[in-house]
């Protein structure tokens, strides 16, 4: 049976490794190679690294660190930030990600998902998409939200985007809540359950995480593939070993890399 | 040892690479028949779709080649489907070194396709390629299509239906999952291609 993942992501700026509150306010929390070894050594599934500054002021993600991690980690990792066209994405890709993450880029121009996963296939192609509930109810998308000075909300709906970024040709989706990123206080779980119920393609939470029982929760509630945290695996407030053992105590199926 | 890793044009073949560093192989990235002839062992890696990647081995003038070779080689994720008679993807004839045909995972409630995360694997026949590696030991999958279990399986996995995981005719052997991204059990098989031998 097919395992949920646990993704630590490691938002970075300028090659090393930040953590803000509410994408706000970034703290350094390391050097990127060494917290991917780390993660990797705990049984992290998988990585996902953000470029937080690239969107915003318009550049590429530097190759260089991306293949320095793929040169010492075995197990797979995502890379998102600044990639706007088939030959960005092959630049990563080709040094050594598994998959690249496309947020900004795809909401300025669409057609970016469909030229991707027909360059490299579906499964190579994670749209993420950040979102936050407006006042009237309705969860709609954010864009350029590594920079606050330039974040943009925009007029799309969050469920219509999953939707058109699925028909687009999404092998994956992240959905980051922004309204519970960074405050602990457990992962958007009514948001991700209509984002599931929409959702065909494997569905990854983001946003919230701040103990063990938040994981459990979003496993069993609303149904997702992975849940990605951040700052509660840099601080080791939740130590993977642990939250792996407490969710298969609760009977939900994770590798154990033992 | 000469590995030569062959360049099918698919996208992060530069994980292949590094994970044979690794293990302290150097791999040579080649799309030249002679090259791929004289190496020791070959490795077909593939991101991407089936009738992209039999186009681009055409155009190279290596479908012959490696159906010629005599060497033991593994086909990673895409390079295992292409060892089949078929692929539903694209609907393209592929290098028919195994028989079967590779069709679409099906999907359906709570079956999300594609099939991506880490899957457990169940072995069906002794190999030296899985030597060491535990019955339910854990791999990391990404893809839409998988290859039916014939007695050329010797693993399957299971995503609302099983389908062969690990495969192997003679020399040619082939892994649905991503050994360069499976953590200490992919090392483990890739250890095992490199240091076997044929009977």
């Amino acid at each position: 049976m097919l395992t949920r993942r646990i993704i630590p992501c490691l938002d970075v700026r300028e090659g090393r490794v930040v953590k803000g509150v509410r994408f706000r306010d970034h703290v350094d929390m390391g050097d990127i190679a060494t917290l991917a070894m780390r993660y990797r050594d705990e049984g992290a599934d998988e990585l996902v690294f953000y470029d937080i500054t690239a969107s915003p002021q318009g550049r590429r993600v530097e190759r260089d660190w991306v293949e320095r991690v793929a040169r010492i980690i075995d197990i797979p990792f995502c890379v998102a930030g600044g990639i706007r066209s088939v030959a960005d994405a092959r630049d990563v890709l080709h040094a050594g990600a598994d998959k690249v993450s496309v947020n900004t880029p795809a909401l300025e121009r669409p057609a970016l998902v469909g030229e991707l996963a027909d360059a490299f296939g579906v499964q190579c192609v994670v749209v993420g998409i950040d979102s936050l509930r407006d006042e009237d109810g309705e969860w709609r998308v954010r864009q350029y939200t590594g920079d606050p000075s330039r974040t943009r909300a925009l007029s799309r709906r969050t469920l219509d985007w999953v939707c058109e970024a699925q028909r687009l040709g999404a092998g994956e989706i992240v959905l980051n809540c922004m309204g519970s990123d960074g405050v602990r206080g457990g992962y958007d779980i009514e948001q991700l359950r209509q984002v599931r119920d929409l959702c065909d393609v494997p569905l990854v939470a983001s946003g919230g995480a701040g103990e063990a029982m938040h994981f459990a929760q979003v496993f069993r509630q609303a149904d997702v593939d992975g849940a990605l945290a951040a700052s509660v695996f840099h601080s080791g407030a939740v130590p993977i070993p642990a939250l792996k053992k407490q969710l298969r105590q609760e009977d939900i199926e994770v590798r154990d890399a033992g | 040892m000469r590995v030569a890793v062959i360049d099918s044009g698919g996208a992060n073949i530069g994980s292949v690479i590094y994970a044979l560093e690794r293990l302290g192989i150097d791999a040579a990235l080649t799309a030249d028949a002679s090259e791929i002839r004289q190496a020791e062992r070959v490795i077909l890696p593939g991101v991407g779709a089936a009738a992209t990647a039999m186009a681009r081995l055409q155009e190279h003038g290596l479908v012959e080649v490696i159906r010629s070779l005599q060497q033991p080689m593994l086909g990673i994720c895409l390079g295992m489907q292409l060892l089949f008679d078929h692929s539903d993807e694209g609907d393209v004839a592929c290098l028919g070194l195994l028989p079967g045909r590779v069709r679409k995972l099906q999907g359906g409630p709570g079956i999300r396709v594609p099939h991506m995360g880490w899957n457990a694997l169940r072995k069906q026949q002794e190999s030296p390629l899985l030597a060491g590696v535990a019955e339910g030991a854990y791999a990391y999958f990404v893809h839409s299509f998988a290859a039916p279990v014939t007695v050329d399986a010797l693993a399957t996995s299971e995503h609302g239906e099983r389908f062969a995981a690990v495969v192997g005719r003679g020399r040619c052997f082939g892994a649905q999952f991503h050994p360069e991204r499976s953590a200490s059990v992919g090392a483990r098989i890739l250890r095992n291609f490199i240091g076997m031998e044929l009977a």
